[in-house]
């Protein structure tokens, strides 16, 4: 470790939302006559949120993202595990005060607009139902997001359908910063836009954050973005997180075979780049049919019987991969 | 030998607010087993240019071009019948969503025997013994099995190979993958790619892939060409695309990839493509290029020669002479 210990003052490092052993479960109907059974999308997670600091999941579609989102901006209870917001405990009957401060981003931005309403009454509803300002102060509030995020004073009066998908995120992203929130969830923020839009919405939210001091939730299955925003990184797999770490460490150094593979897959924009694919075995199991030991094992290449008979867990260092034989350890 | 040959193929849709020009001016050839990639941000007209190659457009579309021509023979007035024996044999397509073109209410299996008795007249075990061969071919575990389940009842990685292994059921010589891989997970991704590339070395076929991915633009083709607003920008071998783009909007699309970030803000592309409404007199990138003049705004440039990757711009960047700066 060449890192020294840094000296900050406790605000700025202290945590303003904590995730310990979080799970969500999901009875889902066994088909006719059968017994419903249960599916852990999310099977146990640990983190926490810094004001300031993008936290960045990664994994294949499955694997429990957006479960994890949903659960963090309060749209779903966790069936097991706690979440604190500010040190105090996240429970539903808080919820309608408490999610002022973490708000959500979703991947299509064309969904998540009500068609029918004109982009300031958008931004303002936030406020009509939580604060008490007056209606001036709502327009007044309306329109200076409205250029925080890039967009200009005659987009207020419009409709949804009028912008494109990038100024659609734009606008999504000003309503979820309406109530001055502590935390954004952004799920799949950047999936759907185009490479040149996708640049511009990247460097918006690095802005806001700098400028905020935001602590972001930011879930992704590219790579290549979470490389440029995430502080640290989680990777998960069929609910765990199989890998946390910096993003630096983690992507120099991979431990996780999953993470490596995960990588390995990845096209990198350079003809000249080596190309070393590492062929998984298999497909992804089902997530009613999670395999015993690691969930992994039946795919990877360094598997033997210990990873069949026992749950490798995630250890207590900054740098950890749940396996019980890593790659680039030690 | 130039397997499929495009001049200037022009698509207009006629629209309730007028024509809309989707294709504009394209040229393309594609040789026999090369991988070709078109690449180009959503609406640049990658699609519609290859369904008007497939005759695949509906009525709307008024496709005009100086020649299109497959294998030697003129797919522009092909009578339909001629046409339905070469498209799904010799020319064959893929689609971005697997699920829109398997028929929900046949077995897979069952909609790839129907292809090989059209195109082939196999015979029933022939069929048979065929359709677990390819299934084989393209890493479908357990063939005989899969075969007798529904579009449904697979994962969206099995669907798009089982499409994979109908678009090659009759071994073409040219095959278009329109976003293969878009849809699918990164793991699955490479599985897919892998396997096209491993096809076309097998059998020599030639391959167009459509997609929006410059990581697998990278790994991927040999050559490359670049669409904008409709209009094919550049096309160069895919090593000199990346290291020395002619056009300023390849090189401003390279720059914006989050993985050659350099600082904490990407470098971006100001300005929309341009619609239906705001289409410009003169090139089409101008009015969010940083080096468009007087000239550029009033004048649409004409492509450049093979030198300068067919560069549709006036003042092509990493020219012999501007390499060295
Ligand atoms: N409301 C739900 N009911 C039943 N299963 C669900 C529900 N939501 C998600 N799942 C399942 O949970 C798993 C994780 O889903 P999700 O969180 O959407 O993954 P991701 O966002 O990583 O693609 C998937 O197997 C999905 O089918
Ligand atoms: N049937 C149609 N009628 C009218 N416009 C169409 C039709 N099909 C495609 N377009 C338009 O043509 C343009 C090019 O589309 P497409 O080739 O699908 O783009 P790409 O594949 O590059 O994303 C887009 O602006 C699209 O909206
Ligand atoms: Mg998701
Ligand atoms: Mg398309």
């Amino acid at each position: 470790m060449t890192d020294a210990p840094v000296m900050t003052a406790p605000s700025a490092t202290a945590p303003v939302m904590q995730a310990t052993a979080l799970q969500r479960h999901y009875e889902v109907s066994g088909g006719f006559m059968r017994k419903p059974r249960l599916l852990k999308a999310v099977a146990g997670l640990d983190f926490q949120l810094t004001p300031g600091k993008t936290l960045a999941v990664v994994g294949e579609s499955g694997c429990g993202k957006s479960t994890l989102a949903r659960m963090v901006a309060m749209i779903e209870e966790p069936t097991e595990g706690t979440l604190t917001l500010d040190g105090k405990p996240v429970l539903p009957d808080d919820w309608a005060d408490l999610r002022q401060s973490v708000q959500i981003v979703f991947q299509d931005p064309y969904g998540s607009l009500n068609p029918r309403q004109r982009i300031g009454t958008i931004l303002m509803e936030p406020l009509v139902i939580n604060t008490k300002l007056t209606k001036a102060e709502r327009e007044a509030k309306a329109r200076e997001m409205l250029q925080l995020v890039g967009l200009r004073p005659e987009h207020f009066d419009r409709y949804p359908h009028m912008f494109s998908g990038g100024q659609r995120q734009r606008i999504a992203i000003a309503r979820a910063l309406m109530l001055d929130p502590k935390v954004l969830v952004l799920d799949e923020p950047v999936s759907a836009l185009d490479l040149s839009i996708q640049s511009a919405i990247l460097n918006l939210l690095t802005e806001l954050q700098d400028r905020l001091q935001l602590a972001y939730l930011f879930i992704s299955h590219d790579l290549g973005v979470v490389r440029h925003v995430a502080d640290e990184v989680i990777v998960m797999y069929l609910g765990r997180a199989v890998e946390r770490g910096s993003k630096a460490a983690l992507f120099a150094a991979p431990q996780h075979p999953y993470t490596v593979a995960l990588l390995s897959a990845t096209p990198q924009a350079n003809p000249g780049a080596e190309k070393r694919r590492i062929k998984l075995k298999g497909e992804l199991p089902s997530p009613l049919a999670v395999p015993n030991g690691c969930a992994f094992a039946p795919r990877c290449w360094k598997a033997q019987d210990t990873c069949r008979a026992k749950t490798p867990e995630l250890g207590a260092a900054p740098h950890s991969a749940a396996c019980f034989f890593p790659e680039n350890a030690g | 030998m130039t397997l499929l040959r495009i001049r200037n193929l022009t698509v207009e849709f006629a629209t309730a607010s007028g024509a809309f020009r989707a294709v504009d001016s394209v040229d393309q050839d594609i040789g026999n087993g090369e991988i070709l990639a078109i690449v180009g941000e959503s609406g640049s007209g990658k699609s519609v240019s290859m369904l008007a190659v497939m005759g695949l457009l509906p009525w709307t579309a008024k496709i005009t071009a100086d020649e299109v021509s497959f294998d030697g023979q003129d797919l522009l007035n092909m009578d339909p019948r001629a046409r339905r024996r070469i498209i799904g044999k010799d020319l064959a397509m893929i689609f971005q969503e697997p699920m829109s073109s398997l028929n929900p209410c046949f077995t897979v299996g069952w909609q790839i025997k129907e292809a090989l008795r059209f195109h082939l007249k196999m015979d029933r075990k022939a069929r048979h013994a065929r359709a677990v061969e390819l299934f084989e071919q393209v890493g479908i575990p357990d063939p005989e099995k899969r075969l007798s389940a529904f579009p449904h009842q697979l994962s969206g990685g099995m669907n798009q190979r089982v499409m994979i292994a109908m678009a090659i059921a009759c071994k073409p010589k040219l095959l278009i993958a329109d976003e293969p891989t878009t849809a699918l997970d990164v793991t699955i991704q490479a599985q897919i790619l892998d396997l096209l590339a491993s096809l076309r070395d097998e059998t020599g076929m030639g391959l167009v892939l459509i997609t929006h991915d410059m990581g697998v633009v990278a790994e991927t083709a040999e050559r490359v060409s670049v669409q904008y607003a409709g209009q094919k920008v550049e096309e160069q071998p895919v090593a000199d695309l990346f290291n020395t783009p002619h056009h300023p909007y390849t090189a401003a699309l390279l720059d914006a990839l989050p993985e050659r970030a350099t600082a904490r803000l990407l470098p971006t592309i100001p300005g929309v493509v341009p619609g239906q409404f705001d289409r410009p007199a003169g090139c089409l990138f101008s009015p969010r290029c940083k080096f468009a003049d007087a000239k550029c705004k009033a004048t649409p440039p004409p492509p450049l020669g093979t030198d300068l990757g067919h560069a549709r711009c006036f003042y092509p960047l990493n020219t012999a002479d501007r390499i060295a700066s």
